[in-house]
């Protein structure tokens, strides 16, 4: 077997693997830690009694493995319980939240990612120069801001005294698609910043680490032009770099969602993990954790894969 | 010595903010909780800052929830920061089955956003600011411990280092005198991002309603209370916000500064 | 007639970043003139910081990093190329110019086959047709002794070993047919026996084709084999120019004599006496692998002696000395130390035999703890082994510089403030100040420059003498032997293949290897490549 698809099927299965351990990480954190579920739900003034009828409602009377590999069992064939708070059925109610969610991220990446790396490129081509200076220094800003200050001063100026976009990104279905990229300009706007100066940052370093080599003066020394340096001599060799950066910040990009649509109310999986923490229904916490921590690992997967796949040793071995 | 102008600002900013924190008690005009006026004044030479959404003196409520803010940032970052560096330091010296027990773990905890599993651990337990610090402090004591075996590990394989241990050198001489100085900078300058990444998650909980609790102040909670004012144009929610991206900007200087300092008594080596 | 390549008055400046200082300029070149004729070769020879890299790439106009060519001019077929426009340089890179630089292994772009990278300066100045391009590659990857060069071509750099790698690099520089070539080091980082390969199929190239070069290099010898004329540099400034023949023969120039009569060290060897070491069929591998990389090696070292071990990379001379520290618990033989048998593992050595086994690193820079100040590293082991303090500390610690030459105003500095020869002088004291019966050398000249080094071998002899140590001095340079061993083991893939006497070792008969190792070190002589490289013909027809 080709050692490249060896590697790659080794990486799917350390994957899986930890994929696995999160769920079991997640469960542990809900289930074993001293506060006792059903204590939390009914508060200190429950009666023994009430506590007793729902721990075994919920079944918290099982061992804990036992409970666990049911729960792992029933969320593999996509059933992810109910929730406490309404009875209503996770699977269906996340469903439309998680397109939401995703619709709200891909339009994030689709603005962010030909836009940071257009900077970074324009950062080292002028590196040390304003564009470099201006472009750093942004990006130290917008990396030390929080999520919400950025959010805010977005719908201050952009909706409140301007009011080119609204202030809220409400969403319901039957909505063309350009009445809801409208609502949801401000929410992707924020993210795009939230992700953007790290993303440069990374891009920029990755790309002057292989403009700085020896094979690119090589190539300087054959009297070639820049342009022609960058696209066949530094190009295939910062594809895995960039790659990485760029999935390693849609994976940040995933966590940034859940306060950027708690700003703007929107619906989707942060609101929905965040209201659900608030009135404790520890399964729809549960299954927000899981789902979050499969796409989080997914995209590190992606670029440690890209990476195998871009390094000509491990594709031509000896 | 000459102090480069950023990270000047970035002390001075730094000290103000935490001087303010240290002082609150002398320095607010108004308790935390005093209701003073009308929701949502806006500035005067009484309230600089106007009012928050029930009538108190936003200045007042800013500096006690700075208190607040950076109190649970400090300890938490202490915390991941003992931990962290204790772990990795001995992850790196020892090697072997020490080390591969301690990365899988801290890899693992890193394999799920550490908002997410923050959000996971406190939708069971009480929210009180010792179970904030801890679980903020652990789950940002993996980055430390990556960061403290990484900078140990490139240390150890050093020729001094085996000088050392030729030399018939207790484990400890070989950590405090031959690895800790030589670790020192990255690490000091790896806590002042700790420190922000404090800051900006206790106050992300807080926004979210699952930090710091009414009627305590803190910054994120202060933008919760405050938010609703935006639509009809007041920026009361702004002013913390904004006070946590200075904090974190002005820190951030100045760990660069540190960084950039130490790192060049180093780089004098040939 | 007017020289392929003139340069005159040349000055090169470079902006310096001293650490909380604001940057100033620093001149590292300046009034060097010179010119080569077409079909010459020109060698610019200095040790390390002698600017010869930075006067090598000014003749394509290109300067490293900050670095500015700030005067003279710089003329090739009577075109001054510091006042061409980019388009002009493109012009002359890679089609009038090309460059051979120090590590192909760093140079070839790791992403593209050789092939592709060989013929593209030819391809993209439009000289040749991709066809006939890649014929002329094939014809000097053949006449460059590479193995396969019909196919060599569609492989990676990766796939390649380090020596083809940089006959391959001579061939893209050659490929475009230009009229100088840059060589930059081009053997330095290769094994001596690959060296005189690589040299050879240089040497061969150039007289084939007629190209102009220079030839960069810190080594003499390897420069007197190449070049007609040579140009010794200082500190960015000409010392001596002149004819091969004038500058190995007949330097006027102190310097340039100094650089001549480098590793002329004599040493009267001495034999017999009781080993202090005794190692007896040892064998060892790294943990995780499944291959010996030592195999049943015995040896024994007197006394106040010096054994070398001479070997060339990846033959195991530096895992026998960990072998030795106990750093690497061997999978089988023994160690005899002063009558007793050493604890294969260091952490189960008594104080006493840590302490007479003491150790000297190759890179002096990492072997100090750079936050430790020079009286801190000597005076620990002083602390650690003797319970010195105070006073009595520093009169020692002061005592053991002067021995290694260094007299006062150092105990405070720290290592960044030291030259590579003083620093590589304070490991020699650290291990001193142990009192040790034994020191083991690993490679400690190899990373300084030929007269630091020449008065780094003159204070071991010295302190030899005075601390009646004995040393393992393992080096894979010939020329340090001879000036410092008194007994010799030649290892070869993890096998000592002669051993003995050093004038028994270094006298024929030989076996094969070390008749190729020894034949392989350049000698400063005139034509002395050519002659090894017949006989060696002779011989390979003979048998």
């Amino acid at each position: 077997m080709h050692p490249v698809v060896k590697l790659i099927a080794q990486r799917l299965a350390l994957g899986m693997l930890l994929l696995l351990a999160a769920s079991a990480l997640i469960f542990v954190g809900t289930q074993i830690l001293p506060g006792d579920v059903a204590q939390s739900i009914l508060g200190q003034s429950a009666t023994p009694q009430s506590l007793a009828n729902l721990r075994a409602e919920m079944g918290l009377n099982e061992p804990a493995l036992s409970r666990y590999f049911s729960w792992l069992f029933n969320a593999v064939q996509g059933d992810l319980g109910v929730a406490l708070s309404n009875g209503q059925d996770i699977a269906s109610s996340m469903g439309k939240r998680l397109s939401n969610t995703l619709f709200l991220a891909i339009c994030a990446a689709i603005v962010a990612v030909p836009l940071a790396i257009i900077l970074g490129l324009i950062a080292v081509r002028y590196q040390g120069r304003w564009p470099d200076r201006v472009i750093s220094t942004v990006t130290l800003a917008t990396v030390s801001v929080p999520e919400f200050l950025l959010g805010y001063i977005a719908m201050f100026f952009l909706s409140v005294q301007f009011r080119i976009f609204p202030s809220l990104a409400t969403v319901y279905d039957g909505m063309t698609l350009l009445e809801r990229l409208n609502a949801i300009a401000l929410p992707v706007i924020v993210l795009v910043l939230v992700v953007l100066g790290h993303m440069m940052r990374m891009t920029r370093a990755a790309i002057l680490n292989v403009m700085q080599s020896a094979y690119v003066e090589t190539a300087e020394l054959k009297g070639l032009r820049k342009f022609t340096i960058i696209a066949r001599h530094a190009l295939p060799n910062a594809i895995a770099p960039v790659v990485n950066v760029v999935m390693l910040n849609l994976a940040y990009l995933v966590v940034g969602v859940v306060v950027v649509e708690v700003v703007f109310v929107y619906p989707g999986m942060g609101q929905y993990l965040v209201d659900h923490v608030s009135k404790r229904d520890v399964p729809v916490v549960q299954a927000c954790g899981l789902v979050f921590a499969a796409v989080y690992i997914g995209l590190n997967l992606v670029a440690d894969i890209v990476s195998i796949l871009s390094n000509p040793r491990l594709r031509h071995p000896k | 010595m000459r102090i480069p102008l950023a990270a000047a600002l970035g002390l001075f900013f730094t000290a103000l903010y935490f001087g303010a924190a240290i002082f609150a008690a002398w320095i607010a005009p108004y308790g935390a909780a005093e209701i003073i006026g009308d929701s949502w004044e806006s500035w005067s030479w009484a309230h600089p800052l106007g009012t928050d959404s029930i009538g108190r003196d936003l200045l007042s409520r800013m500096i006690w929830g700075g208190q607040t803010t950076i109190l649970i940032a400090t300890l938490g970052t202490l915390i991941s920061f003992s931990l962290g560096s204790t772990l990795g330091f001995l992850a790196a010296v020892k090697g072997g089955w020490v080390d591969q027990l301690l990365s899988r773990m801290v890899d693992l905890m890193m394999s799920i956003p550490s908002l997410i599993s923050a959000l996971v651990v406190l939708s069971v337990m009480p929210v009180t600011l010792p179970v904030l610090i801890l679980v903020m402090g652990i789950l940002d004591a993996t980055r430390v411990f990556r960061l403290s075996r990484a900078v140990a590990v490139d240390i150890t394989v050093m020729d001094y280092v085996e000088a050392a241990r030729l030399r018939g050198e207790k484990q400890l001489w070989i950590i405090f005198r031959e690895i800790l100085p030589n670790a020192l900078s990255p690490l000091i300058a790896e806590m002042g991002l700790r420190f922000i990444f404090m800051v900006l998650f206790i106050s992300t909980l807080s926004f979210l309603g699952l930090g710091v609790q009414p009627p305590m102040a803190d910054w994120g909670g202060i933008v919760k209370e405050n938010k609703e004012a935006i639509v009809y144009g007041v920026p009361a929610a702004l002013v913390p916000a904004f006070a946590i991206a200075t904090l974190a900007i002005s820190v951030n200087l100045v760990a660069d500064w540190v960084l950039n300092r130490t790192s060049s008594l180093k780089g004098g080596r040939g | 007639m007017t020289a392929l390549l003139e340069v005159k008055d040349l000055k090169i400046e470079a902006t310096a970043y001293p650490p909380g200082e604001s940057p100033r300029n620093i001149t590292i070149v300046q009034g060097i003139s010179f010119a080569v004729e077409k079909g010459k070769v020109l060698g610019l020879i200095g040790e390390s910081g002698a600017g010869k890299s930075t006067i090598g790439l000014s003749s394509m106009a290109y300067g490293r990093g900050g670095v500015r060519i700030t005067g003279g001019s710089v003329l090739v077929n009577g075109v001054d190329v510091l006042q061409a426009g980019s388009a002009g340089l493109r012009s002359l890179r890679g089609r009038e110019v090309t460059y051979v630089a120090q590590s192909a292994a760093a140079a070839f772009n790791p992403a593209k086959k050789l092939m592709e990278q060989v013929i593209e300066a030819t391809l993209h100045h439009k000289l040749m047709s991709r066809e006939e391009a890649e014929a002329r590659a094939i014809t000097l990857f053949a006449r460059l002794g590479l193995p396969k060069p019909e196919t060599i071509g569609n492989r990676y750099p990766h796939q390649v070993s380090g020596g083809q790698l940089q006959r391959v690099m001579t061939a893209m520089a050659l490929c475009p047919k230009p009229d100088l070539v840059v060589f930059d080091e081009p053997t330095t980082a290769l094994d001596v026996t690959t060296q005189i390969e690589v040299l050879a199929a240089i040497k061969e190239a150039i007289a084939e084709t007629g190209v102009a070069a220079l030839y960069i290099t810190h080594d003499l010898a390897v420069v007197a084999q190449v070049a007609d004329h040579i140009m010794v540099l200082q500190s960015g400034e000409m010392v001596e120019y002149g004819t091969t023949d004038h500058i190995i023969n007949r330097p006027t120039m102190d310097y340039t004599k100094a650089l001549v009569s480098v590793r002329s060290i004599e040493h009267v060897e001495k034999s017999g006496g009781d080993p202090v070491l005794s190692i007896k069929g040892i064998t060892a591998r790294y943990r995780g692998t499944n291959f010996d990389v030592l195999k049943d090696i015995t040896l024994d070292l007197p006394a106040a002696q010096t054994l070398a071990i001479v070997g060339e990379s990846g033959s195991g001379k530096s895992t026998l000395a960990r072998v030795i520290t106990g750093l690497l618990p061997p999978s089988a033989g023994s160690i005899t130390f002063n009558g007793r048998t050493l604890a294969p593992d260091f952490e189960k050595r008594p104080r006493d035999d840590l302490r007479e086994v003491q150790m000297i690193y190759q890179m002096a820079d990492v072997a100090m703890n750079p936050r430790q100040t020079v009286g801190t590293i000597i005076g620990r082991p002083l602390e650690f082994y003797f319970g010195l303090r105070g006073d009595e500390k520093k009169q020692r610690i002061q005592e053991l510089l002067d021995e290694i030459e260094m007299g006062e105003g150092f105990l405070d500095r720290y290592p960044a403030e030291l030259s590579g020869g003083q620093k590589q002088r304070v490991c020699i004291a650290r291990a001193l100040a142990a009192k040790p019966k034994l020191i083991i050398c690993d490679e400690v000249t190899s990373a300084l420059d030929p007269l630091v080094a020449d008065g780094i071998l003159k204070l071991l002899l010295n302190l030899q003498k005075t601390e009646n140590v004995a040393y393992l001095f393992i080096t894979h340079d010939l020329a340090t032997v001879r000036a410092i061993a008194d007994s010799i083991a030649v290892m070869y893939q993890g096998r000592v293949v002669r051993y003995g006497p050093k004038t028994d070792v270094l006298s024929p008969p030989f076996d094969d290897y070390t008749d190729l190792l020894l034949s392989s070190v350049p000698e400063m002589k005139l034509g002395w490549l050519e002659r090894t490289i017949a006989n060696r013909k002779m011989e390979a027809a003979g048998n």
